[in-house]
């Protein structure tokens, strides 16, 4: 036993002459840091590390998939069908990278709250902000490699989106997609973006991010009613460190060993459960596409959905830039109370960021908004065998027309049809005949005219139609009438 | 004499050669390299005449989707090498060729035969047959590829994806 330690001793000796383990680990691990650190400062260090694992994953996916239109598609099919343990590396991919977004906002929002980022922390927040940037850059070019109908119409709107800069919006939008168009060029310009440009960005701020928390400490918790002024802040921080430091290992260092190791747990147990993300559809421009972002930039479609129309090109280029702005402008106020219990604004921003965007995510998945047509061939969806129940031969041509001049995309009759437009399955209370007609051949409130396209005919079935759509009582009535 | 001594010693002067040196290499290297990244905006390829199919293949007053390749595509290009249009045969030799591309944010938009409308599927834009606007967040008409006759065969010509800026 004795020998075996003088043995570990010896090349530890050895390398440490060489290498300067010591003194390394003494910057480090052993850097004194307030008692009051806690479990809230844990996410950074799972963020790292999770950065770190989604770099090894994405280096062994690499070994399978190709980064060229013709084939992407095919190798992803590949690695989730047939490779062994295929899915379930690109299922830790997925969710590591869904971790990562979910992390770093609730890494900030942490940090935010307890006003970290004010004197001499203003770089910290400034490095912090790129990460997230560069974190939904890493998310948003993740998707596209899939190269399914969803990536391929991502960076169509993506490009369009690039298109509304002011002045060089054309040539933003090209370089995006490598050419003119979608196509050849423009996978491999996005593989080379996802797995070189952005992570080496990452590397360099994580590196810089990390420099700057062992160079000015870790903050301590704060206490209401002692604010931060620079003139003195960091003789009393020395202070606490002297009074009531202790080293970063080992209390800090093990509630961050363990919340990294819960995390990954949870991302492995969803990669062996679910796998990746389904692959959908090939990329194809030539058949009907239903494109949708991943949960994490389904809040923006979903804004995009729901702003005025006439406020689009704002909400696209201007809302971005003041909210990036601010976010790199506002460490500027680095003075004053740091607990959230004196900084009520803070506390309401995060609560309702955290509401709004939890809603957008909700409502994008809902769509409300969204005509509905059914399967790869966009067909309009067609009425219940219950909803004809008691009607005349002009009435059924009416039901049949409410799926044949696509009026259920958008409106609802017993619980079949879209939700753009009003339920109809009790219209006939609201509306008479001559209501009917008119909001048919008129239009109006979002709704097309159809005046031009629908023949005397098909008018009267379908008004016909939607006056015996009564609650219970009316319908009978009506069904049983002339 | 101390006033040069000052302002150019010789540390001074070797620090500035090296951040010289670095300055002329990085521009070197940076030309060739900005260059090659914005490649893809200087060099714009030929736009060309595609051929869709001949004249009678087409229904006069009905509306369908027609693909056809690119200009400048490369051949890993795959599906992904083809955009589609939908066309319809106005009148006799007169067709109008719709982009695909819905002028909110660039989804398919999907023709409805019966209602002779287009249909966003993402944030529900609608148009009517003629590409106009009638519902629903797209701020203009549907773009439009020019379309000729040639030898009873109609062509489309390629565009960079119409983009609203």
């Amino acid at each position: 036993m004795n020998a075996m330690v003088r043995i570990g001793e010896g090349v530890y000796g050895w390398l440490d002459e060489r290498l300067g383990i010591t003194g390394i680990l003494k910057v480090t691990a052993l850097h004194a840091v307030p008692r009051s650190v806690n479990w809230w400062y844990v996410f950074g260090s799972a963020l790292v590390n999770i950065f770190i694992i989604q770099v090894v994953t994405g280096m062994f996916l690499a070994m399978v998939y190709i980064p060229s239109p013709d084939h992407a598609y095919q190798s992803l099919q590949l690695i989730s069908h047939h490779q062994l343990l295929g899915n379930v590396l690109r299922g830790i991919h997925y969710w590591g990278a869904s971790a990562m977004v979910l992390l770093i906002f609730i890494h900030m929002s942490a940090h935010f709250l307890t006003g970290s980022y004010k004197y001499p922390r203003e770089l910290h927040w400034l490095t912090g902000s790129m990460l997230l940037i560069l974190t939904i850059v890493m998310a948003f070019t993740g998707q596209l490699l899939r190269w399914n109908q969803d990536a391929y119409w991502a960076i169509v709107v993506g490009a369009e989106q690039a298109a509304r800069t002011p002045f060089i919006g054309q040539w933003v939008a090209q370089l995006l997609m490598g050419g003119p168009n979608v196509g050849g060029e423009t996978l491999s310009r996005f593989y080379a973006i996802h797995i070189w440009l952005v992570p080496a960005g990452i590397v360099t701020f994580i590196t810089v991010h990390i420099y700057l928390v062992i160079y000015k400490g870790i903050s301590e918790w704060p206490v209401p009613g002692k604010p931060v002024d620079p003139k003195t802040y960091w003789a009393e921080y020395q202070t606490i460190l002297h009074e009531d430091g202790e080293p970063f290992f080992p209390n800090a260092l093990w509630k961050d060993a363990l919340f990294t190791v819960l995390v990954v747990t949870l991302v492995i147990v969803l990669a062996i459960v679910l796998g990746g993300q389904a692959l959908g559809p090939q990329a194809n421009p030539l058949v009907p596409a239903n494109p949708k972002p991943d949960w994490y930039l389904i809040w923006y479609f979903a804004i995009l959905a729901m702003v005025p129309p006439s406020s689009t090109p704002y909400v696209i280029i201007l809302a971005p830039a003041v909210g990036f702005g601010l976010l790199f402008l506002f460490p500027l106020a680095n003075k004053g109370e740091r607990h959230p219990a004196r900084r009520p604004w803070a506390v309401a921003t995060v609560i309702l960021a955290g509401f709004a965007t939890a809603t957008l995510v909700w409502v994008g998945y809902q769509e409300p908004w969204k005509p509905l047509l059914i399967g790869s061939q966009a067909t309009v969806p067609t009425l219940k065998a219950s909803s004809y129940r008691g009607l005349t031969p002009t009435q059924v041509l009416g039901a049949h027309l409410m799926s044949g001049e696509a009026c259920l995309a958008c409106h609802q009759i017993d619980n079949v049809g879209g939700h753009r437009g009003p339920d109809l399955t009790a219209v006939g209370d609201r509306l008479g005949p001559d209501q009917l007609t008119w909001r048919i051949l008129r239009g109006g409130g979002g709704m097309p005219a159809f005046g031009n396209t629908l023949t005397p005919k098909k008018l009267t079935a379908l008004v016909s139609y939607l006056e015996t759509r009564k609650t219970a009582g009316g319908q009978t009535q009506a069904a049983s009438g002339p | 004499m101390n006033f040069t001594r000052k302002l150019l010693n010789r540390e001074t002067f070797i620090g500035l050669f090296i951040v010289s040196l670095g300055g002329l290499g990085s521009i070197a290297l940076g030309i060739p390299i900005l260059g090659f990244f914005l490649g893809p905006i200087i060099q714009q390829p030929k736009e060309v005449w595609r051929d869709v199919g001949p004249v009678d293949k087409f229904k006069v007053g009905s509306t369908v989707q027609v693909a056809f390749e690119y200009s400048g595509q490369l051949q890993w290009g795959g599906s992904t090498k083809y955009t589609s249009a939908w066309l319809r045969r106005d009148s006799g030799l007169q067709f109008t060729a719709f982009a695909v591309y819905c002028t909110h944010l660039g989804c398919p938009v999907h023709w409805l035969a019966e209602p002779e409308i287009f249909l966003c599927p993402c944030h529900g834009s609608v148009f009517n047959g003629n590409g106009t606007v009638v519902g629903g967040p797209a701020p203009r008409p549907l773009f439009k590829y020019d379309v000729r006759i040639q030898n009873s065969r109609v062509q489309i010509k390629t565009e960079p994806q119409p983009l609203v800026t």
